[in-house]
């Protein structure tokens, strides 16, 4: 099993560079050192965001209202720091993260206190937000020019080489990869994804992780906000669209069990990148990005049955069987 | 079984509750026509145009397009199964219908045929990928939402396809005696039709075995694969039927038409009573969420509100309509023991 996982990720991230070779050929321009930085900062957004929902997904859950969280959240903090240029930027990030955590916290009051289906509570707060930009916005635009300075040019310094929106991505990966493997929070949320009943008899907390993990989730997608915002200097309605397809989408691909239970943070950090890389190679071969969503799609829908086929189920189960065995009879 | 709904712990079958649940949904119902009649008192306190009969009338050719989704869908979540991937599939038939006309010059009718059965043909492959790759219908769904949509958007881009006969737009634009909108009709019929199947016949009592208890249904002889496969079908069949509707009477295909409108199905059949957890529901109920729904609509739309606004009201509406019965089911007894003692 570990195995099979491993070699999973390793498949991934040969295939990625092997995408990005493929995009060199076809068109040297894109693998300039300054291309692949650019590469590596815009993807950066995706794998975070897959990363909160990788943890969702993990549980069993799925959240469909990261992308409207990213977008208010994005809209919210860029209202502010127009009003009040002048305050430190550490301010901007921090502000994200204050209201993204609410918004998760609300999500995980729906979900773990009231046991509403999670993809009910997360459709309706996803239009919910969705709205509310409007609300808080009145349908007017923030652009480039009315960001403080510091908004938009602290996230592009580079360090290293890299941006740092990419350092970013590395720090909430590695520590996302600490709780999920060394933690007993992170080790727990794979036994209530294989199989909750048994985690609670097993003495976990189920209700309390539950609501911990979309307020993760929640806390995430704020940060992402600040960082879509800054990247692309500029918060209106339709920020990050659909996004949220496009996480389950990486989530799937990295190996993540749509089922709950199975799945790495390093698997959904690849998957983030290689569908990531491949939204950015459509327009280099000549294919309108305008496409894009209908490739999200399929990937999902054939990752999810490869996923399924290649893994055997983790606990057997008898009814099934029986029934078959019973109709034969 | 179905990996549709959360572990949730359900309601033990046993005949007091059975009982139980059926006066609930007879208050259920009560309570609608409750709010339908609440919606009708603030529309007309925050209007003067709202008790009009012409404007409600006409408000209804905008929700019976979605109001007759509600009615499938509803039956694929009693199921205890989920489709997401409807307004999807308005978005994809719309655009073969945009094609057809466009590229053959194709009449009203076999438009209309085009529309339905590429409703059908996406529901059947919904279905397909549930019943028979046994994947789980919410990510079926979610990755068809997206591949439908898609496509629909990567094949018109920028542009938008408006050519359409005259015919074909009569049906969503014009009136049943110059008052009386045609797809409301349409709706009106469809809902008594799937009410008599729905609670007199055996498929019906076979899909309410099926969402009480899958393994229970299969033993008794239901081919409940089978029955999941025709409601995804039926699903799509609906939602093709809306598209024929919508973009009869938008006279337009965009690539962003029927947007959102999954949410808005889904609030209708959550707020017509039918549970999330499967078994339970009614066809009377959804009707009448889809009345207060669309109504309540018109309220907000004559106030001037501003449609991106109006989705805050539809997510709230939906979040609250599956948290109040919670709520109550989980703290009001423990009020009322209170009380008694």
């Amino acid at each position: 099993m570990v195995k099979a996982l491993k070699s999973r990720e390793a498949l991934l991230a040969a295939s990625w560079i092997a995408l990005i070779v493929i995009a060199g050929i076809v068109t040297p321009n894109f693998v300039t050192v300054q291309a692949l930085r650019d590469l590596l900062t815009d993807l950066s957004i995706l794998m975070v965001l897959a990363l909160a929902q990788m943890i969702v997904i993990l549980i069993r859950g799925i959240d469909l209202s990261v992308a409207a969280n990213l977008a208010f959240t994005g809209m919210m903090v860029a209202l502010i720091a127009v009003a009040n240029p002048g305050l430190p930027t550490i301010v901007w990030p921090v502000l994200c993260i204050i209201i993204g955590t609410f918004i998760g916290m609300f999500n995980g009051l729906l979900v773990a206190e009231l046991k509403i289906p999670p993809i009910v509570v997360t459709l309706g707060t996803m239009s919910v937000w969705r709205g509310m930009i409007f609300v808080v916005s009145g349908g007017a635009w923030v652009v480039q020019h009315q960001f403080p300075e510091g908004y938009l040019s602290v996230p592009r310094t580079p360090i290293l080489g890299l941006t740092l929106f990419f350092w970013i991505g590395l720090i909430v990966t590695f520590g996302m990869w600490l709780m999920t493997t060394q933690t007993r929070f992170g080790r727990e949320l794979y036994g209530m994804g294989g199989n909750p009943r048994a985690a609670e008899y097993a003495g976990v907390r189920v209700k309390h992780h539950e609501f911990w993990v979309y307020t993760i989730t929640g806390a995430l997608s704020g940060l992402c906000g600040w960082l879509w915002t800054s990247r692309y200097a500029m918060a209106n309605t339709d920020v990050a669209l659909g996004f949220e397809l496009q996480t389950v989408a990486a989530c799937v691909i990295g190996g993540v069990a749509i089922s709950g239970g199975a799945g790495t943070i390093i698997g959904a950090v690849f998957g983030a990148l290689f569908l990531g890389t491949l939204y950015n190679i459509l327009p280099v071969i000549g294919v309108s990005q305008f496409w894009q969503q209908a490739l999200s799609g399929a990937i999902i829908l054939i990752a999810v049955y490869f996923n399924m086929i290649s893994r055997k189920p983790p606990v057997r189960r008898i009814l099934p069987q029986a029934a078959s065995q019973g109709v034969q009879e | 079984m179905t990996m549709t709904v959360s572990s949730n712990n359900r309601p033990s079958l046993d005949a007091p509750s059975t009982i139980s649940a059926g006066s609930m949904l007879k208050s259920r119902e009560i309570v609608l026509i409750g709010l339908l009649i609440l919606v009708f008192v603030g529309g007309d306190l925050s209007s003067p145009w709202f008790l009009d009969i012409y404007n409600l009338l006409d408000s209804t050719a905008i929700f019976s397009e979605i109001a007759m989704m509600a009615l499938s869908t509803a039956l694929v979540i009693i199921c205890r199964d989920i489709d997401i991937s409807m307004a999807s599939v308005m978005a994809l038939s719309s655009l073969m219908m945009g094609l057809a006309s466009q590229s053959l010059g194709l009449g009203a009718l076999p438009l209309c045929l085009v529309g339905l059965l590429t409703g059908a043909a996406c529901g059947f492959f919904n279905g397909f990928l549930v019943t028979r790759l046994k994947m789980p219908a919410i990510v079926v769904t979610i990755g068809t939402m997206s591949l439908f949509r898609g496509v629909a958007a990567g094949v018109l881009g920028n542009e938008k396809i408006a050519h359409y006969p005259d015919a074909f737009a009569a049906i969503g634009q014009s009136y049943f005696m110059d008052m009386v909108p045609y797809s409301f009709i349409t709706f009106v019929l469809l809902s008594i039709v799937f009410i008599i199947v729905i609670h007199y016949t055996t498929i019906g009592r076979s899909i309410f075995a099926l969402g009480n208890n899958p393994e229970g249904a299969l033993f008794s002889g239901i081919r409940t694969d089978r029955l999941r496969f025709i409601l995804f079908t039926l699903n799509g069949l609906m939602a093709g039927l809306a598209a024929v509707f919508l973009t009869s009477r938008l006279g337009s295909t965009r690539p962003d038409i029927a947007n959102g409108l999954e949410m808005e199905v889904i609030t209708i059949v959550v707020l017509g009573g039918v549970s999330l957890n499967g078994g339970k529901g009614t066809i009377s109920g959804v009707f009448i969420a889809a009345l207060v729904i669309g109504f309540l609509r018109l309220a907000i739309t004559l106030n001037n509100v501003p449609g991106n606004i109006l989705i805050v009201f539809t997510g709230t509406l939906l979040v609250v309509s599956v948290a109040l019965p919670i709520i109550g089911q989980k703290y009001l007894p423990r009020l009322s023991k209170k009380k008694s003692e």
